[in-house]
Parts: C-alpha cells; structure tokens; sequence
C-alpha cells in the first residue's frame, strides 16, 4: 500500500523541485522516489490484508504487478536522460506527472472496490493524456493526445456506466461481496444488468490496453507521442490494465465465465490477427511496435481464456518479458532516431537501423535479443511467457484458438525479423553510435533480464 | 555429469570467444578448435563406457510448478548423434582455417553455440527441454547464415528460419496437447499416455509432428527452402545444416512422433512414406541435370533425407536401425562433399560442373578423397553408406513391397549422379579454369583423412553402432505397441 502514498508524496515534491533553478536534480530524485516506492511496496510481502477502509487489497499478487510497473517505471525515467530534461521542455511536470499515474496504475493492481478501479483508471489515464501531446510544437503529438483524449474518456465513460450497472444488479462495489452474492443461487435469472455491466467494464479495461476492435488509437497515438512515453504507454498501462482484468475477472465474475470466456476469446482472436496482419506492412519501427504492442495484448488476453489458479502468474510473466523487451527496442530506438532528424522529428523508420551492428554492435545486440524475446523464440524470456500463456489456454481446451495463436506468432516472426535484418545484413550510413555508460547500464540490465528469465522462468515463477 | 558437461564445454566455449571478441583472427579459430576438440574428448569418453545397463544423465528441476525438468541423459540412440555432433564440429571448424570471416569471434561462438543446442537435442529427455534445444539450435545458424552468406543470403535465410519456426509451432501445439493430457513433461511416461488418446488426436498429432519434423529435414514438399538455402549460406553453415540440423528431423521422428504418435504413424504413415520416396526420386533426378556443384550436392542431401524418412515411418527395427546408422554416415559423407566444393570453388572460382575437368592430374590426392566419400555416398558396400541404405530398403519393403521397389531406385539414380560429379569435376581434360589448381594442404587433409577413415570403419564394422542403438530401438518399438 505504501507505494501509493510514497508516490503522491514525491509527486507533490517533484513538483515543487521544479522551482530550483538546476534542472539536473529532477531525474536523480525520481529515480530515487521510484525505488523508495519499489521498496516500500515489498513490505506488504507475504502480508496480504485490506487497507482504507476495505477500498484496496495488498496479496503477492498485486505485489508482484505493481513490482513490475515500478522497476518499467525507473528503467524508463533512465532511459529519459537526455530527452525531456532540455531547456524547453518542463521536467519536473513530467516527472511529477508520471509519479501520479504510477499511483494509478498501483490503484488497478490491488482495487477491492470498483470506485477505485475507477479513479485508478482515471488518474492513469488523465496524466497520459498530457503527457501524449507534452511536445507542443509537434503537429502529430497534439492529434495524438486529441485522439487518445476523446477515444479514452469515451472508453472510460463507458466503464463508469458499466460499474453503474453492477452497482445496480449487485448493491456493492465491494468486488468479493460480488462474487459471493453471485454464487448464491437465484430463483428466476439473473438482472440484465448484471451481464450490460460486465461487458462495459471490459471494454472500458481492453480499451487501455489496446485489445481490438477496440485498438484504432493506438498506432497514431503510438507514433505521435514523445517515444519515452510511448513505451511508458504499452508497459505501465498494458500491466497495470491486464492487472485489472485479471483481477476483476477472477475475483468476482469467474462464475459467470461461460459468459464472458466467447467475449474475450473473440477479442484476442481479433487483436492477433489485425495486429500481425497489419504489423508486416509497417515501415515505422515504433507504428510496427504499436502493432506488436497490441499483439500482446491478444496473447495476454489468451491467459484470461484460460482462466485457472495459474493465469495470475502467466500475466505476471508475460508483462515482464514483454516490458524487458519493449523498454530495450524503444531505448535502441530513441538512440538511434535522436540525431537524424526528418522534417524535425526523429526518423522512426526501420531503415534508421540499417547497418546497426556496425555503429554500434552493443545496440545491435540488444535490439536483436528483445525483438527475438517479442517473436517468442526460445533463449528469450517472450518465450516462456507465450509459454504460460498457450498452456492456460490450452488447460481449458481451447485448442483451437491456440492453432490461431500459434499461426500468427509466425507471422510475428516475420516482421520482428525485419529490424534485426536491417541492424545486422544492411548497410547503413552515418558515424558510429557513442553510448554513454548509463545507457549501456539500463539496456544490459533489460537484455539481461531478458535471457535470464528466458534460460530460468522459475526465478520469477517461483515467488508465487 | 558427463551428459552435462558435452552440453557445457560448447556453451562456456562460445561465452569465452565471445568475451575475448579484441583478439586475433589465429587465437579465435584456435580457441573454437580446441573447444570443440575437449566436446570430442567427452564424447568419445562417453561412448567408452556407455553399457546399455546404466544411464548417463542428470536431472534437475527446471520449472517446479510444471513439473518441468532440465533432464538430459544418454541412450544408444543419442549417444550416436552426440557422437556425430562432437566429431563434425570441429572438422567445421578446422574446414573455415583458410579462410577468414569478418567478426570472427562471433562467427566461432556461434558455432559452438550451435554445438551446445545440437547436444541438448540429442539428450533432452523432457519435451520443453528438447523443443527449446530444438529452436535455439536454428537460432546461431540462420546468423551465420545470413550475415556471412551470400548476397541473397538474408532473404533466403529468413525463408528458411520462417519456415521451419512455423513448422516447429506446430510440434509445440501438440506437445502443449500432450503434456495437458498427461501432466508430465518426460518422454518416456507421456508416450503411455498417448496411447489412451483417440485415433481422430493420435491422427493430429502425427501430422504435428510430421510437418514439423519434415521441414527440417526437408521432406517434400516442405523442401522448396533447402536447395536455396543451402547454396547461399557460407560454406560451415551449409554443413551444419546438412550434416546436423537436418539430423535433428530425423531424430525428432524417432524419439517424438513414433512413441507419443503410434496410431497416427499406423494411419497415416504410408502416406508419409510415399511423400518421402517421391521426394526422393524427384531429388534424385534434380540433381542429375544440376550443374552448380552445390545445388547438386544439396538435391542429393534432400533424396538421402527422404529414405531416412521412410526408414523411420515403416515403423520396424530395421527401419529404423538403417535410419540411425544412415544419419551418421549422410553427416559425415555431406560435410566431406561440401568441404570439396569449398575447395574447388576457393581454387576456380566457380561452382559450374561444365567449367571444371581434370582436377586428378592436378592433385590426385583430393580426387582419392573425393572417390572415397563419393562412394560412401552412393552406398558401396563396405562404405559407410552400404548398411544404412541396406537397412532402410529393408525396412521399407516389409512394410511396403512396391514402396521398397521405387525406394529402391536411389541406388540407381544415387549413383547416376554423383559419379557424373566425379567424372566431370576430377577427370577429362584439365582447362583454364582448372590448369592451376593446387594440391590440397595439411589443414585440408586434416578434415578429409578423418572423414575418409570413417567412410571406411563404418563400412567395415557397422555392428559397432548397430550394437549400441538396437537397445534403445527396441524400446521405443516397445513404447509404440
């Protein structure tokens, strides 16, 4: 529970940092208030309890999440040196605003009442809206955070009206008494409420972590946003969504899941084949990570189709591996792309990576191991993830979908393989990349992680 | 312990050559040669004590909660292809030293690399661990492959790494099936399990397996990656993808498909056979009218495929047996041939068969290799080749008289082509092209006199190897019942 008061504390602090006259401060001290809070979240360990008034609940669980977005939240404010703290730019608001939305994102992993996963939400998601459009002076960044302001409060609207909805079939917002309340058997059927408002809910959650048919901002708004906060994007928000849905779904409506599995499943059936089909036409590498990013969605959506005492775990793993990876190809990009400049902005093309392993064989290296941990090859932690997550599906017998899922990692095989080929197999133009060693620090640490857990899942299936 | 340590010795070699990446292009090659060499040390000290009563292996827990487990051990069966392995990487490697690659300490670590993925292959006795070697194995070469390759290399490669992940997916489906089915992840007890399965399962599960397997291979008509691929790759890729990976299908067909698939294999494995003797033939008549030395030898790699393939479906021990005993010999017999065209093409420059002749009166010591591995090839007897092909028609006529006849025409085609590679490359006139080529040196020698020895001790005491395998074929057999 500490993290989140930790991080309104520091936000608060962060902000009035931005008084002083030396910006240089502001990064050392969030990166500092981050690791107080990845610290202070580690108390609640193997003490699971309610806290305010039964409003939020701490179990391993939600421990091992908000673990997860914490250390996605420091590598990423890392990776930033260099890139939000220049001299137009505002830092400190930056900084304190991505303090406030990690308290979001901490409120959706251990919410026990459905106000909070509101206001979770909503604290997530205002602080992304400015933060989408925070270059002013670019076109394509203020479409993008027009986009994702009115597609989200529509999204999040339509979730306030589901919880409404339960609010009304069930009486609490209490998402155990939910659960209790439907396991008692009913005379005549259930309210129609009850099934409107489960639905809404989701769509309202699938919405954020870009699950489609719900996706259609997610490459614009990808592609328009600063690139730090894109990967702050499809890391913290994807975990702190699936963590969500997870939780709501098997805390209180696991019940009803002949309900809601074919809802779902349609969903990640949809998400993996738009994305995939669409992702090997791309010639933006951050418009195809938009892509990949919302491929992983419909693979994480595959472990709550399998729905056991397991999926927990398969999330956590897949949300790792897939931030290790992800942190790692947006900070090869943001390198890469930050000096060559098209009309202004950095160039985001899969031919900026051309002749990488030239440049810099380091950069080239990492690149190659997180586009292979996204494709799922073994060696690499994405492997075991979609691992876990086909054997959850498959533990309910869906086998089916798993023959869908598998036909279309191949397809991602495709299109990983594209930076990997420019990188290594083309030659490219420009002087070789000098990385400063704080660099090389945060992108080994990720790559690293990213064998490390791919030759020993155990290290993190074993803390539950 | 001694199954850990052939999987370790390649792995801590490439991290080493990795690590020292500043050193020179001598020390790399030195460093992957002597790795390599100590692997061939463990090997052959494995295959000194193997006796079939006591198992080498090691157990560790790998993932708890699955029951998944790090579970390597050493039956006749593997211990034939550790040997394989251990004994042509660093003939390999020993064939790159007059040459010299660009980022060579890359290049040497991802051969041990390979090595290291190759051996957990042929030990996992757990089927995560087996499909994880499975894939890694692919992953060193396809970068070999492609970045030392020819110019067309990155795009060939990358069919080649998309069509086998695709078909290696499909065998992940069905051992994700399996292992649900029957909630343990080792071999020996899943395959109890399949038993119980449907026939409608069982029929799924051997094309799962099937596909995947014959991509690798390659069977028709899952080959059109192969002639491409392996005419493009530099010279070691091509031998470790003809000599081992390929070698990796076969055993996945042996050790996989036919105990946990027995029902599917009785279904439907004629129909696998009959792919295969096509493949074969169609292979063979390829090759006949292939110019490009290369490609001729890579057609001819795919026929030899195909009757390993049939070997295996017929399901009967001796089927299997000639299978085994073949594998080892094609590895050995294409290595040697790859390594002569790396030779010819080094001197002339070209690999057109119409530009070369009378290579003998230049050096009529590569001819006397090239005769003798030749022959290993087209299946003489007392050449390696004899009993493994010998074994395999067997096997293949008892389960099928007339599929035994048409299989039975490599001896035939077989011999057509490779004495027609002979003949036009090694004697005629000497031209041009050819007036200058140079005798082969001491580290070529080194490569082809092991080869050529084991061309000939194979063909001489096949039982050496027969005896070590029959054990563990019976077992499966056993299994399938």
């Amino acid at each position: 529970m500490y993290p989140i008061l930790v991080l309104s504390v520091t936000g608060l602090v962060t902000l009035f940092l931005g008084f002083l006259k030396s910006k240089k401060i502001l990064l050392p001290a969030s990166l500092l208030f981050v690791a107080v809070a990845f610290l202070s979240n580690l108390i609640d360990w193997n003490s699971p309890g309610l806290y305010f008034y039964e409003m939020l609940e701490a179990s391993n669980l939600s421990i091992l999440f908000t673990s997860i977005i914490l250390l996605s939240a420091f590598l990423i404010m890392a990776l930033s040196k260099g890139f939000i703290d220049d001299e137009h730019a505002h830092p400190a608001e930056y900084f304190a605003l991505l303090q406030f939305s990690l308290v979001g994102a901490i409120m959706m992993t251990n919410f026990q009442n459905l106000i909070m996963l509101f206001i979770g939400v909503e604290i997530l998601s205002v602080s992304m809206y400015i933060l989408t459009g925070s270059d002013k002076r670019n076109l394509r960044g203020n479409e993008a955070a027009l986009k994702y302001f009115l597609m989200g409060a529509f999204a999040t609207g339509i979730m306030l009206f589901g919880i409404a909805m339960l609010y009304g079939a069930n009486y609490t917002f209490n998402i155990t008494d939910a659960r209790t309340l439907l396991l008692q058997p009913v005379t005549d059927v259930r309210p129609v409420f009850l099934y409107v408002g489960v639905t809404f809910l989701l769509i309202g959650l699938l919405f954020k972590v870009s699950a489609a048919p719900f996706h259609f901002w997610t490459p614009d708004v990808y592609e328009g946003a600063p690139t730090i906060f894109t990967t702050f994007m499809s890391t913290v928000v994807k975990t702190a969504g699936f963590a969500a849905i997870y939780r709501i779904l098997e805390v209180s409506f696991s019940p009803m899941y002949n309900f809601w599995w074919v809802m779902v499943v349609t969903m990640a059936i949809l998400s993996l084949f738009i994305s995939n089909i669409t992702a090997v036409s791309q010639n933006s590498f951050k418009r195809m990570l938009a892509f990949s990013s919302i491929s992983h969605a419909g693979y994480m959506l595959l472990a709550v189709v399998g729905l056991n005492n397991k999926s927990g775990d398969s999330i956590v793993f897949y949300s790792l591996a897939y931030a290790l990876a992800t942190i790692s190809a947006f900070g090869v990009l943001m390198v890469v792309s930050k000096d060559r400049l098209v009309d202004g902005r950095p160039n985001e093309n899969i031919a900026v990576l051309n002749g990488l392993s030239k440049k810099s064989p380091f950069l080239a290296a990492v690149l190659a191991i997180s586009m292979l941990s996204l494709a799922g090859i073994p060696l690499t932690a994405g492997f075991w993830g979609k691992f876990y997550v086909f054997a959850d599906a498959a533990s309910r017998g869906h086998i089916w979908v798993l023959v869908i899922a598998i036909a279309m990692s191949a397809v991602g095989i495709y299109y990983y393989f594209k930076p990997i080929i420019a990188a290594y197999m083309k030659d490219g133009e420009g002087d070789n990349i000098q990385l400063s060693s704080f660099y090389k620090i945060i992108l080994g640490f990720t790559t690293a992680g990213s064998i490390l857990l791919g030759l020993f899942p155990d290290l993190v299936r074993e803390l539950l | 312990m001694l199954a850990l340590t052939l999987i370790l010795i390649p792995l801590i070699g490439s991290l080493v050559l990795l690590l020292l990446k500043g050193s020179s292009v001598g020390s790399s090659k030195n460093t992957a040669l002597v790795v390599s060499l100590a692997t061939l040390a463990v090997a052959i000290y494995a295959f000194t004590t193997f006796s079939t009563q006591t198992t080498i292996g090691v157990k560790y827990s790998w993932m708890k909660d699955l029951n998944i487990n790090f579970h390597v051990s050493i039956d006749g069966i593997s211990l034939l292809l550790v040997l394989l392995t251990a004994f042509l990487v660093p003939l390999i490697i020993a064939s790159t030293f007059k040459h010299t690659y660009k980022n060579h300490a890359s290049f040497y670590a991802l051969i041990l690399l390979a090595e290291t993925a190759l051996m957990g292959v042929f030990m996992a006795r757990d089927i995560f661990l087996f499909y994880f070697f499975y894939e890694a194995a692919l992953i060193p070469v396809y970068f070999i492959a492609a970045i030392w390759g020819g110019k067309d290399a990155p795009r060939i490669t990358f069919k080649m790494f998309v069509y086998t992940i695709f078909g290696s997916l499909f065998m992940l489906v069905a051992l994700v099936y399996l292992y649900m089915k029957g909630a343990s992840a080792e071999i020996d007890q899943l395959a109890t399990t399949a038993k119980l399965l449907s026939p409608n399962a069982q029929n799924l599960l051997f094309w799962a397996f099937f596909i995947a397997f014959a991509i690798k291979m390659p069977v028709l008509p899952f080959h059109t990656w192969q002639p491409d691929a392996y005419s493009e790759s530099p010279t070691p890729a091509t031998m470790l993808l003809s000599g081992l990976l390929s070698k990796m299908g076969v055993y996945g067909l042996i050790r996989i498909m036919l105990p946990f698939a027995p029902v599917g294999v009785a279904n439907w494995g004629q129909f696998g056979m009959v792919l295969s003797i096509i493949g074969l033939i169609y292979g063979s008549i390829i090759a006949i009218q292939q110019n490009n030395i290369k490609r001729l030898i890579a057609y001819s790699s795919f026929a030899h495929m195909g009757l390993m393939a049939a070997g295996v479906l017929s399901g009967n021990i001796n089927g299997i047996q000639g299978a085994l005993l073949q594998m080892v010999a094609h590895g050995v017999n294409a290595v040697g041939l790859f390594f002569i065209v790396k030779i010819i093409y080094d001197r002339t420059g070209t690999r057109d068969l119409t530009a070369l002749g009378g290579i003998t009166q230049k050096t009529p010591a590569l001819s006397i290799y090239f005769m003798i591995i030749m022959l290993g090839s087209v299946a003489l007897p007392l050449t390696n080749g004899f009993v493994g092909e010998f074994l395999l028609l067997k096997g293949v006529y008892d389960k099928n008289a007339w599929l035994g006849g048409f299989a039975g025409l490599t001896i035939i085609l077989g011999a057509v082509y490779m004495l027609r590679l002979m003949q036009r490359s090694m004697f005629g006139e000497s031209n041009d092209i050819t007036a200058k080529f140079k005798d082969v040196s001491g580290s070529e020698v080194a490569v082809l006199l092991p080869i050529a020895a084991v061309v000939l001790i194979m063909g001489l005491f096949p039982n050496v190897f027969l005896k070590i395998t029959e054990p563990a074929v019976n077992s499966i057999l056993q299994m399938m019942k």
